[in-house]
């Protein structure tokens, strides 16, 4: 009956985990549209103002934009790590055996 | 998810050493890589003249156009980290896209071959502030005034450490993701070729992160070479 126990935790806290993941992943993707969308607005204008300046402004944009794209990828990588690569993923596993 | 069909692969199973290739794709494909990378640039420069033509321009094409590139970002007393450079770049650009052949595994897919690209450009760094400024490069570490250094120090060292971990991660996150998301569109409604968009979008993607990785590289290596504020 313990056991039961506590593969129903096992299985909450696993869910728990995923849920972040999600929940994670969308908060950076939001705030990562909002800063890139920043970024291309201020080019756009700097092209509209001096249309000759527009190949260094593209470039530095789309630097800029690398640079923003990478801080959602590394919640990108933790939301992965949650899912999949749990650190705890066989000690849960164990306990999904015995519940 | 299931398990990819990848050409070299198979044929290190033919020869025998299949339980290698399994566990280790990312190696061998690195190996194809350097290969590619060596054969092409052999028949390009076999016989090099003044006046280039066919193979031998385009190599000067790229070449000239990150050296120019980098001069500028650097300076004149960065050209001559043009080898090291260059090669990263080329390595990892072409390491990216020979992830969109069918049947092919791209070696920046793996945290390993990113991190061995990070760490010698990171330590690279260090070895350029020794050797301009010797000892007085701790400097770059102080900060501007001498009583702040307990709350600086420890920052600069982060920060110099960090860098490893977003080189690593930024490349690595962006490869991956795009192969996992070919993965799953695959099994969604690969014979409907949905996976065509992505893969569009990831030529794109792998010469933006390889010229990211790039500029990065030579941004630490002039941040180093120049004086602290």
């Amino acid at each position: 009956m313990g056991e039961q126990v506590l593969g129903v935790q096992a299985l909450q806290f696993f869910i728990a985990s995923v849920t972040a993941a999600g929940f994670g992943i969308a908060i950076a993707a939001f705030g990562c549209g909002i800063a890139q969308g920043i970024a291309c607005r201020s080019a756009v204008e700097g092209i509209a103002r001096n249309p000759e300046s527009s190949g260094k402004v593209t470039v530095t944009m789309i630097i800029g934009l690398a640079l923003m794209e990478s801080l959602c990828i590394y919640t990108l990588v933790v939301a992965l790590i949650l899912i999949y690569a749990h650190p705890q993923a066989s000690a849960i596993a164990a306990l999904f055996g015995a519940g | 998810m299931e398990h990819p069909y990848l050409f070299f692969v198979k044929f290190f199973e033919l020869i025998g050493l299949g339980h290698f290739a399994h566990s280790y794709p990312h190696v061998i494909y690195s190996w194809v890589v350097m290969i590619i990378l060596i054969v092409l640039s052999a028949i390009a420069t076999k016989g090099i003249t003044m006046i280039p033509t066919k193979g031998q321009n385009v190599l000067e094409m790229i070449i000239s156009g990150l050296e120019e590139f980098m001069v500028s970002v650097t300076g004149e007393q960065g050209r001559w980290l043009l080898p090291l450079a260059a090669t990263v770049f080329l390595y990892v650009a072409t390491c990216n896209l020979i992830g969109l052949i069918p049947g092919c595994y791209p070696p920046t897919a793996s945290l390993n071959t990113t991190l061995s690209c990070a760490l010698p450009v990171v330590i690279f760094t260090h070895i350029i502030g020794l050797k301009f400024h010797g000892v007085k490069y701790i400097k770059h570490f102080l900060g501007p005034v001498w009583w702040m250094i307990p709350i600086i120090f420890p920052i600069e060292v982060i920060s110099h450490l960090a860098r490893i971990l977003s080189l690593t991660f930024r490349l690595f996150g962006n490869i991956m993701g795009h192969e996992l998301v070919l993965g799953i569109l695959m099994g969604l409604a690969g014979l409907f070729f949905a996976p065509l968009p992505i893969m569009a979008l990831g030529i794109f993607v792998c010469f933006v992160q390889a010229f990211v990785f790039f500029l990065l590289s030579i941004m630490y290596f002039s941040g180093a070479m120049e004086h602290a504020h």
